[in-house]
Formats: structure tokens, sequence, C-alpha cells
């Protein structure tokens, strides 16, 4: 048997984006002892990607604005269906972690008068987005991690998690893992476990995720036992790259078909004309000839189709591609190259236009872009205590995109960046208290441990098995087709069942080569996650009989009031507690779904509806 | 951010005596681990509108599953994926096959400077032992209706902060990449960076030159700018950062106007408590600060 390295520490926090390193910064605050676990470099993690900002009702822009107008956005946006506690909390407290990050170096753009500058974004009221340019993920994480360094965190990098261990009593006082770089098995025992582990967009063909969201967090906790709610609630960005390889998963901004962009399909045609659907027909030009005078004329004319909410273009894209006039690699082609001026395009799209060309050799003043739906973020996830970030497993927390209910059915832009710091501060504090409450150390089950060490090794013994990339592909082509951004019942029937399928050729995939930095080693473990995140979302989505937010499906287009009222929870077997322990059956268990009821808003809060009406 | 406009050539032509064939990629990665390795040839179709690091994706997936490369975003915003292409140190995400010579092998190998753990991934923990030794931000407290600073005030600050972290520039910095004895008495180009950013915060009220002259060895840096080159993020490493910190570092050890100035000033100079209290990490110097009353905690 492997040897295991042994660790012991009060909290150990997996992942170190930004929600990993804010409740890491806490709990070195609160002086407990406090490991940080990334499966990647410190600082590499997926948060640098964020660009908007960080939305905070700060009001430097408007004095008008305030925690409750930020509060009610992100309610609106996300259809009623957050966790109206999570959502208080982040508006209430937002403008503070902002201001906290400015204590510890960061730079944000500044007003005339020296104060953090706000930007407007979709469905925020009033400019609200604290931001750096196009690189606030990047100044988030990088003055946290600055800051936990000068704490004297101590940094688990490139070590993934491979399971969650348990103690008799069920609640969670530790992990399994392994350092990439060798492949050598490291177990730590901690009073308190926080996930932090981002999200799952690997899981889909087409995402804007980095390699690491693979739904780790999502899957240790289900397997700890632990619900998780809405995961049919998932982000995706109508019009992203497609192809070339070098541009996948770039979101092209709506600004395109703004300025001047159609989509068409592989026979030319200027599709979306025949999309229109009776609630938008009065407001939507029938013709080409309105449609084109509209950019100059905006009040004798009619918009575009192609400007109809995002939605319903998502849902022509996905019928133009499912019947076969699509582009060569699964898309449709957004044109504003034959419609405008080289010069035009610049001068409009700048940095599209510099990423572009710069990324992929693309030049979208001359040639057409292929665009198809994106996955970006899903807004199910792991069901938390909105006060805590308690999991439903005792000693288990969760904070950031792997924790469900803040963004509801969908998620503002801005608010996740103020979302990791609100409740990663709260998940490392409550952690912190949690550990500094628990008298004597954690017991440390070497024999569970060794489950899983053993476990992750079989897939070395599997001679002759599948190829893990080859399952991977298979999975993503599958989720893509019938679990992406437009559903209907037969066909997430049959993902439920090719899902079944995959995951039995998961467990018998081999991994060949040694277990120093062995990536093919790493994705068949990662299969093991990206599975169970598919299958949560499969099942809620069956049972999600309605659209709402992200979840849209097109045998049910309109919102139900009824599922307004109701989490979808996914969890295995019988409830909280009853997952396998030692968790080295992968997906052991049954995941079953079940509607359950939403925690319901005050009436002080609810009025806040009512007098904007 | 310079824009590579590199005229579009047909991918690997026919080019008889390289061995590419027409429509063909011939890849040079290196293999092996600290005990030694080669490089080892892969043949695959070409494809249009690819980067180097989408083809090492391929050769992963279709030829070697256990072939080890560190990558994240694979958009040139997360710094994983340096390596070093036909000997020039870049991201592999930002080089595109179309930009490198047609028919001819591309050879891929680690960044020179540190040491192989597998294949094309290097230990790069030296850059994060350094990061420790660095004096953290320390701001004075903040007045009852918050900071207030400029833009015109953060803007260096802010090309500073660009910084993500490839680590290219140590790998070609030469005073470490030739000086293996070298990296304990330098911190290289990126922390170099580190420490402008610093020092030129306005709310920072810390005083690092005396530190930055003898124990970051600034003096190392010999300002040949190969640092500045191989930036992703096109910081001006040496002309904006290394030179004014030597600038700095000279008035702190030789002006005896700036030494007055620093003494009428509220910048409290260092004492040797307060050396090991820099040298020990910012936690204590934290301590030291919010004893002191010439520069408040937070």
């Amino acid at each position: 048997m492997a040897e295991i390295e042994h660790h012991d520490y009060d909290v150990v926090i997996v992942g170190a984006g930004g929600a990993g390193l804010r409740a890491a910064v806490e709990c070195l605050e609160k002086g407990v002892r406090t490991a940080l676990v990334c499966k990647s470099l410190l600082g590499k993690a997926h948060t640098v990607m964020a660009e908007g900002g960080v939305a905070a009702a700060l009001g430097n822009v408007w004095p008008q604005d305030n925690w409750k107008v930020h509060f009610r956005d992100t309610m609106r946006g996300g259809k009623m269906l957050n966790n109206w506690r999570m959502a208080q909390l982040h508006a209430q407290e937002a403008p503070d972690r902002v201001l906290e990050l400015e204590q510890w170096g960061a730079l944000f753009d500044r007003t005339d008068d020296g104060r953090i500058l706000q930007r407007d974004f979709g469905g925020h009221r009033y400019a609200r987005l604290a931001h750096v340019g196009d690189r606030t993920g990047l100044e988030l994480i990088r003055t946290m991690q600055q800051r936990a360094v000068s704490q004297g965190i101590d940094v688990f990098m490139e070590c993934k998690i491979v399971r969650l261990l348990k103690g008799p009593d069920g609640s969670v006082n530790g992990a399994v893992g392994f350092f990439r770089e060798t492949g050598e098995f490291v177990a730590f025992s901690a009073k308190a476990v926080v996930l932090a582990t981002g999200g799952v967009g690997k899981t889909w063909k087409f995402t804007s995720n980095s390699w690491e969201s693979t739904g780790d967090g999502h899957a240790l906790a289900l397997w700890a036992g632990a619900d998780l709610i809405d995961m049919e609630c998932v982000q995706f960005h109508p019009t992203g790259m497609v192809w070339p390889p070098s541009a996948r998963g770039l979101l092209v901004t709506e600004g395109v078909r703004g300025d001047g962009g159609v989509l068409k399909n592989s026979e030319d045609r200027r599709f979306m004309f025949d999309y229109i659907t009776d609630y938008f027909r009065a407001e939507t030009a029938d013709t080409i000839e309105e449609a084109d005078k509209w950019y100059d004329n905006k009040t004798d004319y009619r918009r575009p189709p192609e400007l109809l909410p995002r939605d319903e273009v998502a849902r022509a894209i996905n019928k133009e591609v499912k019947e076969g006039r699509g582009s060569p690699h699964g898309g449709v082609f957004l044109d504003i190259a034959s419609r405008r001026p080289a010069e035009y395009i610049r001068r409009r799209l700048p940095s599209m236009y510099h990423q572009f060309k710069q990324l992929a050799d693309v030049d979208i003043t001359t040639d057409p872009m292929e665009i198809g739906p994106t996955c970006h973020y899903i807004m199910g996830g792991v069901r938390v205590d909105a006060d805590t970030a308690r999991t439903t497993v005792p000693g288990l927390y969760a904070a950031g995109e792997v924790a469900g209910g803040m963004h509801g059915s969908n998620r503002l832009g801005g608010n996740s960046l103020s979302d990791l710091l609100v409740f990663g501060r709260r998940a490392g504090l409550a952690a912190a208290e949690f550990a500094l409450g628990s008298t004597g150390r954690p017991s440390y089950d070497a024999a569970q441990a060794a489950s899983v060490v053993e476990h992750a090794l079989s897939y070395f013994e599997h001679d002759g098995g599948e190829n893990p990339y080859a399952v991977h592909e298979e999975l993503q082509d599958t989720v893509q087709d019938l679990v992406g951004i437009i559903r209907t019942e037969s066909e997430l029937v049959e993902a439920r069942e090719r899902l079944a399928e995959l995951r039995e050729r998961a467990k018998k995939v081999s991994a060949t080569g040694g277990r120093a930095f062995n990536p093919g080693w790493h994705m068949a473990l990662d299969l093991e996650s990206m599975l169970a995140v598919a299958t949560c979302t499969t099942l809620g989505a069956l049972e999600r009989k309605e659209s709402r937010g992200g979840h849209t499906r097109e045998d049910y287009p309109k919102p139900d009031p009824e599922f307004e009222k109701v989490n979808m929870v996914t969890r295995i077997g019988g409830g909280a507690g009853a997952g396998a322990a030692s968790g080295a059956a992968a997906g052991g268990g049954e995941v079953m779904v079940t509607p359950e009821p939403k925690p319901v808003m005050p009436e002080e809060l609810s009025k806040l509806f009512e007098e904007s009406e | 951010m310079a824009i590579d406009t590199g005229t579009k050539t047909p991918v690997a032509a026919a080019s008889p005596g390289t061995g590419a064939a027409a429509g063909e990629f011939v890849m040079k990665l290196w293999r092996g681990d600290a005990a030694g390795g080669e490089f080892v040839e892969y043949r695959l179709p070409a494809q249009e509108g690819e980067v180097v690091l989408d083809v090492v994706h391929r050769i992963q997936a279709e030829q070697a599953p256990d072939l080890a490369v560190r990558w994240n975003c694979k958009a040139g915003k997360c710094g994983s994926c340096s390596a070093e292409i036909n000997g020039r140190p870049r991201l592999m995400c930002m080089t595109r096959m179309s930009t490198l010579p047609a028919g001819e092998p591309v050879t891929v190998s680690p960044m020179r400077a540190f040491p192989v753990m597998r294949d094309l991934v290097t230990d790069v923990s030296y850059n994060f032992e350094v990061a420790k030794l660095i004096p953290g931000f320390q701001p004075g407290p903040p007045p009852p209706d918050g900071y207030r600073m400029q833009q015109v005030d953060i803007d260096r600050g802010q090309e500073f902060r660009k910084c993500i972290e490839c680590f290219l520039c140590q790998n070609v910095c030469h005073v470490i990449r030739d000086h293996e004895e070298n990296k304990q008495h330098f911190a290289g180009p990126r922390f170099m960076v580190r420490l402008a950013e610093l020092e030129m915060h306005p709310l920072d009220t810390l005083d690092r030159r005396k530190y930055i002259r003898e124990r970051m060895g600034v003096g190392y840096c010999n300002i040949t700018k190969c640092c500045t080159e191989v930036c992703p993020e096109d910081i001006h490493i040496t002309d904006n950062a290394i030179i004014p910190l030597k600038e700095r570092v000279v008035d702190v050890a030789f002006d005896p106007v700036a030494w007055l100035g620093r003494k009428i000033r509220r910048r409290p100079s260092p004492t040797p408590a307060e050396e090991v209290a820099k040298f020990t990490g910012a936690a204590a110097a934290s301590e030291r600060a919010s004893a002191s009353s010439s520069s408040g905690s937070s």
C-alpha cells in the first residue's frame, strides 16, 4: 500500500480561488491552524479570468445606490429562486469586503475625487462594479494571495482532493488527495473543511472555464452525504467561440450584434427572422430591410431579431444546429465582417478585435465567427446555511461558485466576485469558530484514507481499459447536446441513460505511465466529479418542469409559480449523512432528486418588490 | 499589448528535408524528469487555428496521456503554461502555430532556470519562497471617509499589478538562469516589480529600500532588459520597476539630502528590529508598526 503523508489542522480549505483565499485570510485572522489546498499553483485559479468587476453598492458614482437596490436587482436577476438571506447578506456586506481589499493593497480604478470607480453592468440598476480595467479577478486573487502569504498561510499546491474523510458521528473530519507533481498521497485531518472549488464547466464541450473546473467540490460534498440544490441552473452564454481551438470558449459580447452583427446558418440564411415569437412580434423587425434601418434610426424602425433576449437567441441557435444547418464545428456564424467597414469594427470593438487577432488569428473585420452556446457558470451547488456557509453535513462548509442559492436561477455579472468575498469570509469565520469551539484533535481513520488511496490507484490496474480522454470527450458531447442551453424531456431522459453507461465505462478507464504528474490519471479522477455533476444537473433539469433563468425547457417554456417555491435537491440515497463514509465507491449509491421548499422571504423584504412594481 | 501581426503562413506546407509532410505538425517535446530526458517526436495532422498548447493537448489526448504540462486558463491570463518554444521563452497558449516556421519541427522544452519535475513541468517553488520574503503592504489608518487616491498616482502600480506570474522574466534573467547560486541573493525581476509596486503605492508606509538593496539584491541586475522583452503583459520591468528601485536604494545609501528628507518626513528609517521583522515577513512587521506612533495599524 502506498504511503500517506498525514497533516493535522484546525481548518482545511479546498480551493484557492477568491472564495478559498478569502476564507483562508479569515481563518488566519482568527488564529486557527489553516491549510489551503489547491489543484494548481497558487494564484492561477479561474477567478483570474473575471473581467467585469465586483458588484457592491458603494454609492461612489450613484449616491442613491444602497444594499436594498442591489438585493432587489440580484433577486430579480435570479428570477426569485435565490436564497433571500444569502442575497441580503451579500448586498449588505459587499461594500465592506471591497473596501477591505483596498486596505490590503488592491488598486481599483478611481473616480475624479479619488474614490473607487464603479461601472454599469447588465441587470444592475446603478453603476455598481468596482473594477481594475478588465482584470478585476486577477486583482482580487493577487491581493488576497499576498495577504495570506504575509499572514504565513500553509499552502499545499497542485494537490487534488479525491475524497473527504468522515468520523464515526458522520461529520467531515478531513480529506485525502495526492500531489499532482509527484503522485504521492496526502491526508489532512481537520475540525472543519471548507469547499471553495469553483465551477463545473469542463463537463460541457464548450465552456469558458479552465481545466480545473471539474466540479470536484460538488462531487466531494455529494459523496460525503451533503445536499446539492438547483444543479439544473447553469448559465450559458449564447455566443461563445466554438472554433478555432485556440479561441474555443471565448465569449463574444452582445455588442457585436448591437453594432450590426447578424447570425447566419450554413445556408447563409439570416435565420433569426424565423424565430420571432408572438410575444416580441410587435417590437421586432420582420424584414431584413427594416432591421437594417434600425441601426441608424431607432425611433422609426423596430429592432433586428438578432437582438431578441438571450434565451430566444439561444433557442434559435440550438434549433439550427440540431436541424443540421449549423457551422462545421457545431455552432452558427456571427457575421459583422460583411456588414460593416473594417475601420468601424476596429473602432467599436477594439478589445474584441485585438483579442481574437492575437489569440486565434481570427480577423473579425474579414471573417465571420463560429459561435455557439457556451457554459459559463453554475448557480446551483452545495446547499448551505446563509449566515455560516455550513452544509448539511457537520464540519463541512462551502463558499463561492460551489455553493448554491445565492444567485437563484441566474447570476448577474459582477455578483460572483462579491459572492466569493462575502461568503468566503463567512465560511472561514464559521469554520474557524467551529474549530475553536471543539476540543481535542479530530480522529484520523487511516483505514478509511487507505481505501481512498486504493481506489485512486485502481486506475493503474485496469489493463487495456479505455482512454480517459475519450470518455471525457463523450461526456462533454453528451451534456452539450442533451443538457445544454435548451432542454427537453426526451433528451434529458436520453442523457440520464447515457450518463449511466458513461459512469460504468469511466470506472474502467486505465491510467498508463507513472504517478508523477500524470494528466491521464488526473483525468480519470476528475471524470468521477464531472459525471456526478452531470447526473445531478440532468436529474434536476428533468424535475424542474418550467423555464427559469439559466434553466430553459423547450417543453415548458414559461416560469411556473409553483416551481419558484422549491429547490431541486439532489443527494445520494436517503438523505444527509447516508452517503458512503469511506467514499471509495465513486458515486456509489443512487443520486436522488427531490423538490423541497425554499426559505420564505420575510415580509419586510418582500415589500421591496411590491413598492417598485 | 503588442499584436503579433505576422502574416499567416499555410500550416506545415511541405518542406523537403525537414521531415514534415504537408498537412502535418511535427512536434519535438522534451520528455523526462530530474534524472534526464530527451526530445521525443510526435507527428499529428495539422489543424488550423491552433496554439502550441492546443497541439500539446491533442498529443496528450491521442498519443501520450501521461505527457506532463501545466496550464489553466488557456487565454493568457493565468501564466501557467510558460515554456521554451523553439528555444524562446513564451506562453504556450499565446503562441499560434501559424506564427512558427511552416514545415519545420517545433520544439517545446521546459523553462531552463527551474528544475525539471517531469516533461514540460518545472519546479517553480523558488518563486513562491521569495514571495514569502516580501514585506507586505502596510497602509496608514484610513481616514473617516475612506482612502482617497488619484488615478494618476496609481497608474504605475496598476501596470505592475498586471503581472500574471508566468515567471518567464525569472526564467530569462541571466543572474539566476546562468548562476544557480545567485538565487539566494537575488529575488529576480518578478519580485522587483512587486517591490516597486509596494514602494510606489500611495498608501504604503513601510520603507523597504535598505531591505531591497541588502536582502533582495537589486544591485545584481545589470539591466540587460531580457525580462522586459519576454513579459507577456508588456510590463516595462527594467525601465519602470528596477531602475527606479536602483535609484531609490542608492538614495537611501549615499544621498545626504535624501537622508535628511527622510528624517523630517513621516517615514521612519529602518531600525534593526524592523529589519528583522521585515526579514520574517509582514506579520511581524505589522506588530511593530502598530506599536509605533509614526505609522498606524490596520
